[in-house]
């Protein structure tokens, strides 16, 4: 797999990541050679098998649904710097 | 005082990211991987962008050891996000722990704070009584625990709630003891075992891990795995392993797991990326952790100003190739090629499981490196180390490591497995083991 320039900062982009020149740099090779050996599973036969997303079978666990107690406004805003009333305040979306 | 204590051991090694307050007298005392949510102490994972995280709440393993009358005295160094081998990848405003046994080498990691303090405290302070908990994605507790020389036990993944850990990996990370014994590590392990209703992934199964100690181990069947005794294995540790084995005086068989092996690293390192990079898209400068001022600034820029900022090297490292292995075009090559090989990987356990009661390797290739010999290693070199570990964890199967010798003054540590819920086998193992041991 070739890893380029353009590809590493799309991936970046997507990561919400900004690297620098240094980074950039550093990172190629470093990620290609770890790709490599990603690839190397390519050699493995998976026609029909499932993939796992656990380790465990998990079917259906679930609480009792009822309410219950949770974190007041109050501790959830303690240390947050930007919020207002009871909001939490961030970037304007558009 | 119990606090001048720590600090005073803190100051020389930096086992600990923050120590609490103050610790009351009469309790025993609980030093949580920093991954682990504690109310009113700070919770960081070990990055600089939780940094001033404090949790309002307690983790489920927290609320159930506080029951028995445990306080929380610390939280214990990782490398950020459990991200490393060897606990060097840590936060940017953080320290790097120091091995217990000699000062110029690695803790390992990700959980080193927690277990070089075990072996720190039980040296230095032996009556006090202390409990650790680490948290293992692809071996992060066995690793620090093997380096450091102390028993580390992952448990079976669902077995213990995550309710309150930061995550990594979601499908593979396990919270779990750290002590000095096999029998402290089995008690904890009872006393946090069991699902609270806020982990889907958590079940409740048999416990009573402590009745497995003290046992002989005459029934038993063991198999030796191979390949963790071959290429890539240092000499030394295959012989301190080998004698162990020996040691506990039963027959054995040489059997082989030759996928996992093979193609354990490359699985492992995909998912556990992949999920990762997921898991830290919440990190972005909202709600907790740090901020910015979010005024006259694109809601993009705000997120990729405080990532870039306060995400460290290798956490950058992997949250890029996560990114890239669930990429339109690339998932189904990547992520979901290695989600099918891991059914393969468990599947292999499983056949030997059929056989085995327990299954043994070394739990690192190596010793614990010096601070020098792991500048020279590239990221892969460092994923390497994890060869032996990443299966185990992968399968969701419980593993302990105990140990078993020296080689150079440093530890080796034993990697006993056993088959999903067994537990009791490998704890019944271990503890036999140890007191054969230290019988000599």
């Amino acid at each position: 797999m070739k890893l380029d320039k353009n590809l590493l900062n799309e991936i970046a982009t997507n990561a919400r990541l900004k690297l620098t020149k240094k980074e950039e740099k550093e990172f190629l090779p470093q990620l290609e050679e770890i790709m490599e050996v990603f690839s190397q599973l390519d050699e493995v036969k998976t026609h029909n098998v499932q993939p796992s997303f656990h380790p465990i079978k998990v079917e259906n666990v679930a609480r009792e649904d009822k309410i219950t107690k949770c974190l007041s406004t109050t501790e959830v805003f303690k240390d947050v710097k930007n919020k207002e009333d009871s909001f939490f305040k961030g970037p304007k979306p558009v | 005082m119990v606090l001048s204590k720590l600090q005073k051991i803190n100051k020389e090694y930096h086992f600990f990211n923050s120590i609490a307050k103050s610790i009351p007298k009469n309790k025993f005392i609980i030093s949580a991987k920093d991954a682990i949510c504690t109310k009113d102490l700070p919770t960081t994972a070990g990055s600089q962008i939780l940094s001033n995280y404090v949790p309002r709440f307690d983790a489920t393993v927290i609320s159930n050891l506080k029951k028995e009358g445990g306080v929380v005295a610390g939280k214990t160094s990782q490398d950020a996000f459990g991200f490393g081998s060897f606990n060097v990848n840590v936060g940017n405003d953080k320290k790097i722990p120091l091995n217990p046994i000699d000062a110029t080498r690695v803790c390992g990691g990700s959980s080193g704070g927690a277990a070089g303090f075990t072996r720190k405290l039980s040296e230095l302070h032996p009556e006090i009584k202390h409990v650790a908990l680490g948290e293992s994605t692809g071996g992060s507790i066995s690793c620090p625990a093997a380096f450091c020389g102390v028993v580390g036990l992952t448990p079976t993944y669902g077995r213990v709630s995550r309710y309150g850990l930061i995550s990594y990996g979601n499908s593979l990370d396990k919270i779990g003891p750290m002590a000095m014994s096999v029998k402290e590590c089995a008690k904890a392990l009872d006393i946090i075992a069991g699902s609270d209703g806020k982990d889907s992934t958590c079940i409740d199964h048999e416990k009573g891990f402590e009745s497995a100690c003290g046992k002989d181990i005459k029934k038993l069947k063991i198999g030796i795995i191979k390949e963790g005794f071959g290429d890539g294995v240092d000499k030394e540790v295959v012989k301190s392993v080998q004698k162990a084995i020996k040691q506990l005086g039963v027959n054995a068989d040489e059997v082989s797991l030759p996928l996992t092996m093979k193609y354990g690293i490359p699985v492992y390192y995909l998912l556990a990326m992949t999920e990762a990079s997921t898991n830290l898209t919440k990190l972005s400068g909202l709600r907790y952790g740090q901020e910015e001022n979010p005024s006259d600034i694109s809601f993009n820029d705000y997120f990729t100003s405080i990532r870039t900022k306060y995400f460290n090297e290798e956490t950058k490292r992997r949250i890029l190739l996560g990114t890239f292995a669930r990429m339109a075009g690339f998932r189904d090559a990547y992520y979901i090629k290695a989600a099918k090989i891991r059914t393969l990987i468990i599947e292999e356990y499983k056949e030997l499981f059929k056989t085995f009661d327990v299954l043994i390797t070394p739990t690192m290739p190596i010793i614990a490196p010096t601070f020098d010999e792991i500048k020279k290693l590239t990221p892969l070199q460092h994923y390497m180390m994890d060869i032996l570990t990443v299966g185990p964890n992968l399968a969701g199967i419980p593993h302990i490591t105990v140990p078993c010798g020296e080689v150079q003054g440093m530890p080796v540590g034993m990697q006993i497995m056993a088959d999903h819920w067994q537990e009791k086998k490998m704890i019944q193992v271990a503890d036999y083991y140890e007191r054969k041991r230290d019988d000599r």
